[in-house]
This record gives C-alpha cells, sequence and structure tokens, in this order.
C-alpha cells in the first residue's frame, strides 16, 4: 500500500447548525492526480477549507501525511478559488508569490537571494515570469489562476489542494495548468483538485473521490467512474447529464461550467 | 511659531491616521474607522468615572476596548442577524455611541467632557497646552504625543507589514499558513482606535475620519503595491492639513473642516488627473469601490 497522503475520517462539518458535510471517510494515496468531484453545494470547497483548517470539524478529523495539520503546514498548499480575493489589491505579481515563501522565511525574517530565486522561479513554471512586475488589477481570470498556483508553488509543498482552477478559464490556460499538475506528479507531490467538468475527469485524473454532503465513492478512476457512482452523487440531474453524454457522442460538444466563474467575492 | 505648532501637530496626527487608514481602506473597511471614532466614547465616560480622572492611560485604555468592543458588535450583528456589514456598522456604532451621550449627559455636570469638545475637537487650541520638563518649554503637548502615536504606530505596520498585508489580501490563505489572522485584526483595529482616541482632543472625531480615509483613498488611486500607496499616502496626508491649514488662516474660518475640505479637493483633483496617467500606462487602472 502506498503511503497516505490525506485522510478524512468521518468528518462532518456544519454552517449555523446546519451540516453540509456527513460522515465524509477517505484516504488518498501519495503522488497522485486526485479528483474531488461533486454537483453545485455538494460540499467540495467545504471540504477543501476542513482540510486547510479554515472551517471547524464538528467531528471527526483530518490526517496529512498521517499527522495533524498543524505539524505539517509546510507540507500543504492551498490554492484558494480565485474569485475570493480582492484583484483590485494594491500587489504586483511577484508580491503575491513572495507570500509562498512566508511557510519558509516567516513573518519577520529578511528574504534571502534564495526566497526571491524560488518566488520568480514559481512564476516561470505558470509561464508568467514576465508579468512579474504588473499590477493584480491588470491580470485577466487565467492570468490570476496562474499566480495563485504560483503562489503555492512556492510553497514548495508534499500536497496541493486546489479549489476549482479550472472554472472560467481558457481551454490554453487549462491545458497549461494540467501540464504544470503532471509536472509535479511526475516529482511525487500529491494534487488535490476540485473540479466540475465529467468530460475531462477520467483524463485528468487517476483517483476520484464524488461527494455530495456524503461520501459516494472514492477510489482509482476507472473503478469509482460508474455510472451508478454518478448517479448517486449527480442524483437527478442525471437525466441532463445522460442527455449531454448523448450530445457529446454526437458532437463532440463541450461539457464546461459556465456563469459560475464570473461571480465576483460579494461581501 | 504658533502656527508651526498647529500643523506639526496636524501633521503628525494625519501620517499615524494614514498609516492605519491605508490598511483600512484595502480591507474594504474605512466606515469601520468611522464606527470606531464614535465608539470610544463611552469607553472614554465610563474611563473616567471609574478612575475619576482625566489620566490619559484610563482613557486610553477605556478607548481601546471600546473601540475594539464595537468592531466584535459588527461581526456579531453581521454574523447573527446576517445583514450587510454596512447596516451591521450603522447599528453597533451608533449604539455604542448613544450610550456615550447618555453617559454624558447624566454626568456631565461632574464630568468635564462635553460633546462638542470630543465630536469638533478644536486644533487652534494646541498651542496652549504645553508640555513642561523641569521648567523647560518642550512645546505643545499634542505635538509631542502625535509624534509618539506616529512612531509607535510605524514600528507596529513596519514590524506586522507582511501579516498585516497577507491578512488583508486573502486571510483564508494567510489562515493555512498558520498565521493568527484574528490578532492581527484586532490588533490593528486597537490601533485604530487608539489613533482616534489620541486625535480626539486636537482635531476631533470628523477630521478623524477624513485623514483615516481620504489620503489612502487618493494613494488607492495610484498605487501599484501597499508600500507605495503608505508613502504615497503620507505625502496627501500632508499636503492636506498644510493646504487646509492655510486656507483656513486666508479665509478665517474653522481649522479642521478646512482640511477635510482640501483633502476632498485633492482626491478630486487626483481622480481627474488619473485619465490622462492612464494613457501613459505608468499606474494601474483599477478603481475605488464602494462594498455592500
Amino acid at each position: 500500500m502506498k503511503e497516505i497522503a490525506l485522510e478524512a475520517h468521518n468528518l462532518t462539518v456544519s454552517y449555523h447548525r446546519k451540516p453540509v458535510l456527513w460522515n465524509i471517510d477517505f484516504k488518498i494515496p501519495a503522488g497522485e492526480i486526485i479528483g474531488i468531484m461533486g454537483p453545485n453545494g455538494a460540499g467540495k470547497s467545504t471540504l477543501l477549507k476542513s482540510i486547510m483548517g479554515l472551517v471547524p470539524a464538528s467531528s471527526g478529523y483530518v490526517r496529512i501525511f498521517n499527522q495533524n495539520l498543524k505539524t505539517q503546514r509546510k507540507k500543504i498548499a492551498y490554492v484558494p478559488q480565485r474569485q475570493s480575493v480582492d484583484w483590485d489589491f494594491p500587489a504586483r505579481v511577484i508580491d503575491v508569490v513572495k507570500m509562498g515563501r512566508y511557510t519558509h522565511t516567516g513573518l519577520f525574517r529578511r528574504f534571502k537571494p534564495m526566497d526571491y530565486e524560488k518566488a520568480k522561479s514559481a512564476l516561470e513554471k505558470v509561464g508568467m515570469l514576465a508579468f512579474a512586475e504588473r499590477q493584480i488589477a491588470q491580470l485577466s481570470g487565467g492570468q490570476q489562476q496562474r499566480v495563485f498556483l504560483a503562489r503555492a508553488l512556492a510553497q514548495e509543498a508534499e500536497l496541493y489542494i486546489l479549489d476549482e482552477p479550472f472554472a472560467g478559464v481558457d481551454a490554453a490556460t487549462e491545458e497549461a495548468l494540467i501540464k504544470i499538475i503532471r509536472d509535479l506528479k511526475s516529482q511525487g507531490k500529491t494534487m488535490v483538485v476540485v473540479h466540475h467538468d465529467l468530460q475531462t475527469c477520467r483524463e485528468y485524473f487517476s483517483h476520484l473521490v464524488f461527494i455530495n454532503a456524503r461520501l459516494v465513492a472514492s477510489g482509482p478512476t476507472q473503478e469509482v467512474f460508474t455510472e451508478k457512482n454518478l448517479a448517486s452523487t449527480y442524483g437527478g440531474k442525471l437525466t441532463l447529464l445522460s442527455k449531454m453524454a448523448e450530445l457529446v457522442a454526437e458532437k463532440e460538444f463541450p461539457v464546461r461550467e459556465k456563469g459560475s466563474s464570473e461571480f465576483k467575492k460579494s461581501s | 511659531m504658533i502656527d508651526l505648532e498647529i500643523i506639526l501637530t496636524a501633521v503628525f496626527i494625519a501620517w499615524a491616521c494614514a498609516l492605519v487608514g491605508s490598511f483600512l481602506v484595502t480591507r474594504e473597511m474605512a466606515m469601520v474607522g468611522d464606527a470606531i471614532a464614535h465608539a470610544v466614547l463611552p469607553g472614554i465616560v465610563l474611563a473616567y468615572l471609574i478612575s475619576g480622572g482625566r489620566d490619559s492611560l484610563w482613557m486610553l485604555t477605556g478607548a481601546c476596548l471600546a473601540g475594539v468592543f464595537v468592531t466584535l458588535c459588527i461581526e456579531w450583528v453581521q454574523k447573527k442577524a446576517r445583514v450587510q456589514s454596512d447596516a451591521a456598522i450603522g447599528i453597533s456604532y451608533t449604539f455604542l455611541f448613544a450610550i456615550g451621550v447618555i453617559l454624558v449627559s447624566k454626568y456631565g455636570q461632574t464630568v468635564d467632557l462635553d460633546q462638542d469638545c470630543v465630536l469638533y475637537g478644536e486644533i487652534a487650541y494646541v498651542p496652549l497646552d504645553r508640555w513642561m520638563l523641569g521648567g523647560l518649554d518642550m512645546g505643545p503637548r499634542q505635538t509631542w504625543i502625535g509624534l509618539g502615536l506616529f512612531t509607535g504606530l510605524s514600528v507596529l505596520i513596519f514590524r506586522g507589514f507582511r501579516a498585516l498585508t497577507l491578512t488583508s489580501f486573502d486571510p483564508s490563505y494567510a489562515a493555512t499558513l498558520g498565521i493568527s489572522v484574528a490578532v492581527w485584526h484586532y490588533a490593528l483595529m486597537g490601533a485604530v482606535s487608539l489613533t482616534t482616541v489620541v486625535s480626539f482632543e486636537s482635531v476631533g472625531a470628523i477630521l478623524v475620519v477624513a485623514l483615516v480615509v481620504i489620503p489612502p483613498a487618493t494613494a488607492y488611486l495610484f498605487a501599484k503595491t501597499i508600500k507605495n500607496m503608505i508613502l504615497l499616502a503620507l505625502g496627501f496626508s500632508t499636503t492636506m492639513v498644510v493646504s487646509g491649514y492655510y486656507v483656513s488662516a486666508w479665509l478665517d474660518v474653522s481649522i479642521s473642516g478646512s482640511m477635510a475640505t482640501t483633502g476632498l479637493v485633492q482626491f478630486l483633483l487626483v481622480m481627474g488627473l488619473k485619465p490622462l496617467l492612464i494613457q501613459s500606462e505608468k499606474i494601474p487602472s483599477h478603481g475605488l469601490k464602494s462594498k455592500g
């Protein structure tokens, strides 16, 4: 059995006393690309936030490389949804990426030349080095996503948690992002990605976790990507889904989430 | 000499306000500054009643506690009643301010505090209150207090620069790095309270709000980084109070009122000049947004 990078044990999370996640229980092997799939409102983002310690669990626990989050912070990097921040904030691209080095420098120690180099090389990996001095307000959605990924890369973690990195980015960016994710996997990193698109999920992920408030299934893609699991994850929406599948078979019609990307921070 | 003393005091206080204001504006919390400026009143009065005198340490403590308390109230109302943040601000600070007003009116005879002095403050009186050290006239007390405040805040902002910037930009991410978002939030709120109450005696609550919001907002129009924004805000706050002072001398009107007005004029000028500068692509094209 491979090393376990991430384990959720009987995890239950509630908002305003209403449970959003019930008894989520899964193990994720190290060195793989894992997709977390489920319909809107299934609690995918909440699951990631709970893993990162941003929302408290009502019961159950999360283990990272078999230990508590607190001792493993340097090993785990979080890429939030890009809509979660205000991109009009006065900062340059390089300033945002440098934040990823704080896990190593702390809040008070000076940056060494090495820290600058690592921030720059993270930018280079996502193809944004030329934009280092650019104001973040001037970036497109896809560029914002690359900058967020670069910030996580600068952390040099072992486990990366990405919340919908492909939402609302163009096809070229999606391709670039998945290439970076695969590169990291080939370096032995574990990549956990919340994803929407059922079309591409078999191609992208070696393991899948299906959730819809409860855990539906988790395991290697070829084992769990079944009609039954899809039906219990997406429920009533499956009729729509099968129609879409027919469409795809006929016309190669792309099934991509639209609209959700353009939401601005509302509070 | 009197000119210089008043201007120096105003400049130091304006700088202190610009430091905390820059972070409030980028956090879209500018009106929290307003809320704190009003909500410190009951803290001051209670500290006065408990300590029985105008001992500044007690007053400062009372005001800071009240200032942090109002930010707690705002969050509580927002979470529990699930109303917009601006409504929560309005509910919380008017409540605390009202309690302050009631306390002043109830104990007004015994307390050497009145609403006018708290709300409007009079910077023209700054030169009257001297700091005597061993019989030597060191200058107005308020000037030194202003300088001390600015120095203290500079240290806080300098030391906490990364934490304050990161928790302003992306608090969730900051938390995943193990940074305590709440600690820095309340450190900033405490600093805003301290700034407000220290500035009270010399410039009054209204000008404090103008100094906290207008220069950072003006700087925000241009600034590429937060460091840049703070430096620009220091510059804009200097020109605002100096020009405001001379306008008031020229027209023979209220100093505080003139300063707030020149601040606005300056903001409008910068706003008007911005399109010209954007064409030369030297500055970012983001603008000020309102929240809620």
